[in-house]
């Protein structure tokens, strides 16, 4: 069994996301660290290598520097470690992104591919399903619990309060949530074999019927108007009501109230 | 010379302190109320390698380097004292004289095991009457057929009652030393269980109060003759030398100790506010963070030097380290009890309550002055080597 997992580098938004007055992150202000989902994405495939000797390959996009979440990938337990960055790379939009990740998975073999739901840099939860869509495989998405059963995936969908199940024959993509797992930690003698490690690295001329049109700033339909740090969503507000039409009316006023209807 | 530390070691730092924020401190202050032993850390630590670090990758180890060793324990001990000196006992005073005296199979046997994490182990020289004086052991073993017999005791023995293999010291004759006679010292490993090896009584400590410090005691210990660890005789050497390299841990130790405690302090001085502005603008507090922080860095340096000299010791092993890992010692020591003094102090009364932590390690830093041989022992082995 190949697993490809695609991980990217993001910076740390714990202590607070700082911007430059352009209003672009300040990613040099800011640590760098494996985008989480991603990392219980890399926990997922990990799992599948322990139960079922799987080969697991990480891929990543980026500047140079991204290596370094593919060294702690592999210190994890991943076995290889695939960098895609070139130049006519930078400035990528999601579209482009996962044209790029995708014509560099055309190179390889695999069976399911993994990826986290979004990156904590963007939230914009596209890449994944896109890949899957370039490549012509089923995505399942917001991945709860991952189990294999014989050629299949069976995955729990997280929805809200319940969850789907779902199945889906492989090759296909999944994209992970950062509940799924508890990422293990890295081993001290793991870090010294990723130190050594070769890592592949591959640029424009290594990927796989992609246009040119397609790449980097060049190919990125979107065009960020405003960029901003991310509002959580509250815990919402529970409400009893005595009857079904108490409901329906709280339900209509509220509607009203925000201008729905 | 380049004081820049390599990817590798820049990743196991991050590592160990990753793991340190996660797992050992929000235990700690429980470890050292109650004085639990951090048993679900150790498990945790097993499971990473952390048990085995320095070990080849043959004896089930992770093959890193001295250095690597020395942040594990120095990260843990940031956060928790005890914690560190687990893995710096396990690994100093058991692992590494097996691996390096021991015998092919003693090494398949015990080494293996206790490299990943499956048994824990400990270090049994110090007597009630035989503490920097390890002339003075009473503890005997005398070859009976096919076994060692073992009569005595030992005290203060980290990881006492919660090991599984012991590394134990023992007279086994005399010998003839320009017309005195001394006492023949052994090594020997001796495991959990055996008949006749039992424990008495647990010690109640002023500081790193949950690793589990007992009395061993030996009542006709029957351990078979291929237990021997070294040659017999050997002993003292293999004492003194693995002690050389325990020292780097206790270094290691204080050094994490002297840290963790300067990092919340300055965290503490910028929020507490006297006088209407917080304690960090008065010079007095920046003088004392001032030296505190070159204090710990030059430390640091001390420790990080005597594993770099471990390192080329494994590489070599006709160069010593006895020196560097004695200095590293001393000073790293004598650092910790001075900065977690003055982190209590720039904590006013909140540094006298338990829950600011900074008293816990003023208490944890000062065992780092006493075990594995005294601060008046490392000022012994490095004058003795200056005058020579």
């Amino acid at each position: 069994m190949k697993v490809i997992v695609c991980v990217k580098q993001v910076p740390d938004t714990k202590g607070g996301v700082k911007f430059n007055p352009d209003g672009t992150l300040d990613r040099a202000a800011m640590l760098a660290i494996m985008n989480p989902d991603d990392k219980a994405g890399l926990e997922a495939a990990l799992r599948l290598k322990d139960q079922y000797d799987a080969e697991v390959t990480v891929l990543t996009m980026g500047l140079p520097k991204a290596a370094d979440v593919l060294r702690e990938a592999i210190a994890m337990g991943a076995d290889n470690g695939i960098l895609v960055t070139d130049r006519v790379l930078g400035g990528a939009d999601t579209w482009a992104t996962s044209t790029t990740i995708a014509g560099a998975i055309r190179n390889l073999d695999y069976d399911l591919i993994i990826t986290g739901r979004q990156a904590i840099d963007g939230d914009t939860a596209q890449v994944g399903p896109q890949i899957a869509e370039h490549l012509g495989i089923p995505v399942i998405s917001y991945a709860q619990d991952i189990k294999i059963d014989g050629d299949k995936v069976v995955v729990q969908r997280q929805y809200d309060d319940r969850y789907h199940v779902l199945e889906a024959k492989m090759p296909c993509l999944i994209t992970a949530l950062s509940e799924l797992n508890e990422p293990r930690y890295m081993t001290p003698g793991g870090i010294f074999e990723a130190c050594a490690a070769q890592i592949t690295t591959w640029g424009r001329a290594e990927l796989k019927d992609v246009e040119d049109s397609n790449l980097g700033l060049a190919g990125s339909p979107t065009k960020i108007a405003k960029a901003s740090d991310k509002v959580r969503k509250g815990a919402g507000e529970k409400v009893v009501p005595e009857s079904p039409e108490d409901a329906v009316s709280y339900i209509v006023d509220k509607l009203a109230e925000k201008h729905i209807i | 010379m380049d004081f820049t530390l390599s990817k590798e070691h820049e990743m196991a730092r991050a590592l160990f302190r990753e793991f340190a924020e996660n797992e050992a401190k929000p235990l700690a202050i429980e470890v050292d109320e109650t004085e639990k032993f951090p048993r679900e850390t150790v498990d945790k630590m097993a499971k990473y390698g952390f048990l085995g670090i320095p070990v080849p990758k043959e004896y089930g180890g992770q093959g890193c380097d001295p250095l690597t060793y020395v942040m594990c324990v120095e990260e843990l001990s940031k956060v928790c004292g005890t914690t560190g000196v687990i893995v710096s006992a396990h690994t100093s005073l058991c692992c590494d004289p097996i691996q390096t005296y021991g015998t092919e199979e003693q090494k398949q046997k015990y080494l293996i095991p206790l490299a990943k994490g499956e048994k824990l182990g400990a270090f049994g020289l110090t007597e009630p009457g035989a503490g920097t004086d390890a002339q003075g052991q009473q503890t005997k073993a005398v070859l009976d057929g096919d076994e060692w017999v073992l009569n005595g005791s030992k005290c203060f023995i980290t990881n006492g009652k919660e090991a599984d293999v012991y590394v134990i010291f023992a007279v086994t004759g005399k010998i003839e030393k320009r017309g005195r006679f001394l006492k023949e010292i052994s090594a020997f490993i001796v495991e959990k269980g055996t008949p006749g090896f039992t424990f008495g009584t647990k010690e109640n400590k002023m500081g790193i109060r949950g690793s589990s410090t007992y009395e061993l005691i030996f009542t006709d210990c029957r351990i078979p003759k291929e237990n021997l660890l070294g040659q017999q005789g050997k002993g003292f050497n293999i004492a003194m030398h693995t002690l050389d390299g325990g020292r780097i841990g206790i270094a290691a130790q204080a050094l994490g100790i002297a840290e963790g405690a300067l990092e919340r302090t300055v965290a503490y001085t910028k929020e507490r506010k006297q006088f209407g502005k917080s304690i960090s603008g008065f010079q007095n507090t920046q003088f004392q963070l001032a030296d505190m922080a070159t204090k710990v860095e030059a430390a640091k340096l001390l420790v990080y030097q005597a594993a770099m000299k471990k390192a080329e010791y494994v590489k070599n092993p006709k160069i010593s380290y006895s020196v560097e890992a004695a200095q590293a010692k001393l000073y790293a020591a004598e650092v910790a009890m001075e900065v977690t003094t003055k982190a209590v102090q720039l904590h006013g009364g909140y540094g006298y309550i338990r829950e600011y932590e900074v008293e816990r390690m003023m208490r944890d830093a000062k065992i780092t002055e006493i075990y594995e041989g005294t601060s008046e022992v490392q000022r012994m082995v490095i004058s003795s080597n200056l005058l020579k």
